[in-house]
């Protein structure tokens, strides 16, 4: 095992700052634990970033920005530039996941369901008026409809909504969060959510594997009716089974739509899919995600113990160079 | 997918859910909250929190304090001490006490962790679930949240640029206990309220005072911000005026400073022989070192003085605070008019929400704190509570011309829609889940 200095990001200026912060210090912890040898530095993105980068030039960095400059490419964008090695997907790629409805054509290409959906900005609303723009949406969409930013996690600005009278405060608080904003036609099922990890080298004391591997599904239970901020980040508000409560054929079905969105977007060593496995049995493709949340309550890492795998391991094992687990 | 790991089945990631009170229920993580965590950044200019500018202190004096404390009085600092609070510094309080009017003995005094505790103490001293609270509307949410946690029933009581409104306060009263409720406090923040901003005149004080003698019930004066005033005398407490049916909370941490958690209730001598058991239930003892510390800088300090150094740096900012608003917020919104204190309370246009607004104001780099935290009822969507306290006054400008263009944003989100009412998704929450931690500037 070779000596690594890794620096982990994490915090900055989204939404989900507070969640960012939390992943940060769990994957640093974790790193710790599994390369005691290796020097494990935080950072914060601010201004102080790059003079940092440059003065102190880690082997490797850990992105675990959630959220815009995070997720959307252009952290990662910089790094490229700087020719600094980073777990997680590159740049462009990170674009394509990003953007809900850009992913979303991108999945549909592909052959899995995704549910019909309409991406309409503010301005739109403003120019043809927004009562007339609502009831054509609504009226091809149908309700239930999701009302969603078109980027940003943790279902910030996210709602369920029944009836016309609802519609226009969802594209309030959806606007909130951004200029665009996804109306999707809603489906009721299973929530899961499929972790593919695709590592440079072996993890822990398992041996090299060739290819995306698809870790247990996470089956997601809420108690109140949407998986939302308060049900993803109150420990207790939620039920989570893993593996998920599904049939093998159904199991196997979710697993392969992960590793075909993994690679129809050229994503890298680890992302996260959430599905909705509707009660015919057909799998629906909601999002992916790049920088999956790390926190206590998170899903990849419930996915990652679930596989008999620990998180310092997983993420240690995408670090390039790295050829040998601890021990 | 064959390797060998632990199934879940259920988890909900606690294995402590069930076993957790009811009460407990309300303690969640919130995306109003986790937006604060955003605020803490340089970029931002944050209005939302409530540090005082201990800058403003000689941190070379408070340095030879603290070492003196040590050095002369260390065997005593470092020590338990008495549940009821150091007696010198009891003796010490009355003289600052004395500014707005109160007269005590020492005896009549707990020294608690910060006024907070004490309030902690007097609720679980004064009501069993579902005892009435009437409180302010709005009302400082560190009050909701100890109310809550002892499962009272909270009821707001209107206010208006004078305060708590004594008509409201007797039909309160009067309706509650028409449904055969036990009223057991009045809570009011009669001085550059928090986060109202307004403040009692006296003959309000008098009407208050006599519709809780009439009724008995006990009146909770929390007075942290009394000597703050920008003009005047300080205003006179109610304690002033009623030394048997009110229990005044004073605190060091607007006059001093917050991190040496000193606040102390007089209250009268049944309740305070209470106060003092269910506080060395709590905590034993008060921080002996911490009121060393303030006896330390009442004594040998110009106090006097360095409150009306505070009282300035205050008060310049209170002028470009509403300077800034008069000049470039947009018709329809209101604010008050503090007259000491920390905050005021702004009133957006119709229609708007300050709660689904705060993402794009965070956006925009400046974060205030949505109106609906500090009420228990899911009032206050229109309102928010802009603080000046800890921002210069160039910070202050910067951050209202943001935030006036984040409504302006708003505004026009309104006319497109129609309404901006209603804040479905994850942004509901209201008290203390919906406020930023104390540490927040």
């Amino acid at each position: 095992m070779s000596h690594r200095n890794v620096l982990v990001l994490s915090g900055g200026l989204s939404p989900e700052r507070d969640v960012s912060l939390r992943s940060g210090r769990r994957v640093a912890d974790a790193l710790r634990s599994a390369r005691p040898d290796w020097e494990v530095l935080e950072a914060d993105v601010d201004a102080g970033l790059l003079p940092r980068l440059r003065e102190h030039r880690p082997d490797c960095v850990v992105p675990l920005l959630h959220g815009a400059a995070g997720e959307d490419g252009a952290l990662r964008d910089v790094l490229e530039t700087l020719d600094i090695d980073f777990v997680g997907s590159e740049a462009a790629a990170c674009r394509l996941a990003f953007d809900k409805p850009v992913a979303s054509s991108l999945v549909s290409g592909t052959g899995v369901a995704v549910p019909e959906f309409v991406v309409l900005p503010q301005s739109t609303f403003r120019e043809l008026g927004a009562p007339m723009v609502m009831q054509a949406v609504a009226e091809r969409i149908g309700f239930p409809l999701v009302v969603k930013p078109t980027r940003g996690g943790s279902a910030l600005g996210v709602s369920i909504v029944h009836t016309s009278q609802d519609l226009p405060p969802a594209m309030v608080s959806a606007f909130a969060y951004g200029d665009t904003a996804m109306i999707q036609r809603f489906i009721a099922g299973t929530e899961v959510a499929v972790s593919v990890i695709d590592p440079v080298g072996p993890v822990g004391s398992g041996g090299a594997v060739d290819g995306p591997r698809v870790l247990p599904v996470v089956e997601i239970e809420p108690e109140g009716p949407i998986y939302d901020y308060h049900a993803r980040y109150t420990a207790g508000t939620t039920s989570f089974y893993c593996p998920a409560r599904l049939d093998a054929d159904v199991t196997a079905a979710v697993s392969e739509a992960a590793v075909t969105v993994h690679a129809a977007l050229g994503l890298t060593d680890l992302s996260r899919t959430d599905l909705i496995v509707d009660g015919d049995g057909t799998v629906w493709f909601l999002e992916v995600n790049v920088a999956p949340g790390m926190t206590e309550t998170s899903l990849m890492p419930q996915a990652i113990v679930a596989a008999g795998l620990s998180v310092g391991d997983v993420l240690a094992a995408m670090v390039p160079g790295e050829s040998s687990p601890a021990g | 997918m064959s390797e060998a790991g632990s199934r879940v089945e259920g988890s909900r990631l606690d294995p402590w859910v069930d076993s957790y009170a009811t009460r407990a229920k309300n303690l969640s993580a919130s995306a109003i909250r986790a937006l604060f965590a955003v605020a803490s950044r340089p970029e931002v200019v944050s209005l939302a929190g409530g540090m005082p500018y201990v800058q403003a202190l000689s941190m070379d004096d408070m340095a030879d304090i603290a070492a003196q404390v040590v050095r002369d009085r260390g065997p005593q600092a470092l020590q338990y001490g008495s549940g009821q609070g150091d007696v010198s510094l009891r003796e010490q309080i009355l003289d600052v006490t004395a500014e707005v009017g109160v007269q005590a003995h020492p005896d009549d005094i707990v020294v608690t962790t910060g006024s907070q505790m004490a309030l902690d103490l007097v609720t679980r001293t004064f009501c069993d679930p579902g005892d009435v609270v009437l409180v302010e509307s709005p009302s400082y949410v560190g009050a909701l949240g100890v109310f809550r946690s002892y499962e009272c029933d909270v009821v707001h009581v209107a206010m208006d640029d004078d305060g708590l409104i004594p008509e409201a306060l007797q039909q309160a009263i009067d309706a509650a206990r028409a449904a055969g409720k036990n009223v057991k406090l009045i809570y009011t923040i009669p001085s550059f309220h928090n986060p109202a901003g307004v403040t009692q005149p006296a003959h309000r004080r008098a009407q208050i005072l006599e519709i809780a003698q009439r009724a008995g019930i006990a009146v909770l004066e929390d007075d942290p911000y009394g000597l703050l005033g920008f003009e005047g005398e300080p205003p006179r407490a109610l304690r002033a005026d009623d030394d048997q049916g009110v229990i005044y909370l004073g605190s060091f941490s607007k006059t001093i400073a917050s991190g040496l958690r000193v606040g102390w209730a007089i209250a009268p001598h049944g309740v305070r022989e209470k106060l003092v058991l269910a506080a060395e239930a709590a905590t034993l003892c008060p921080s002996n070192y911490a009121q060393l510390t303030v006896s330390q800088y009442l004594a040998t300090q110009p106090w006097r003085e360095q409150i009306k150094s505070f009282q300035e740096v205050y008060r310049e900012r209170r002028d470009a605070m509403l300077e800034s608003l008069q000049a470039m917020m947009p018709a329809g919104t209101t604010w008050t008019i503090p007259a000491g204190g920390f905050y005021t309370w702004v009133t957006l246009p119709d229609g708007l929400d300050a709660t689904a607004m705060l993402p794009r104001a965070i956006t925009e780099l400046v974060a205030y704190v949505p109106g609906t935290g500090f009420f228990v009822d899911g009032q206050g969507t229109a309102n928010m509570r802009l603080s000046y306290c800890y921002p210069d006054p160039d910070r202050i400008r910067e951050g209202v011309r943001r935030l006036s263009t984040v409504v302006e944003a708003e505004l026009e989100i309104a006319r497109t829609f129609g309404t901006a009412a209603g804040t479905p998704g994850s942004l509901s929450a209201s008290g203390e889940s919906s406020t930023p931690a104390p540490d927040l500037a």
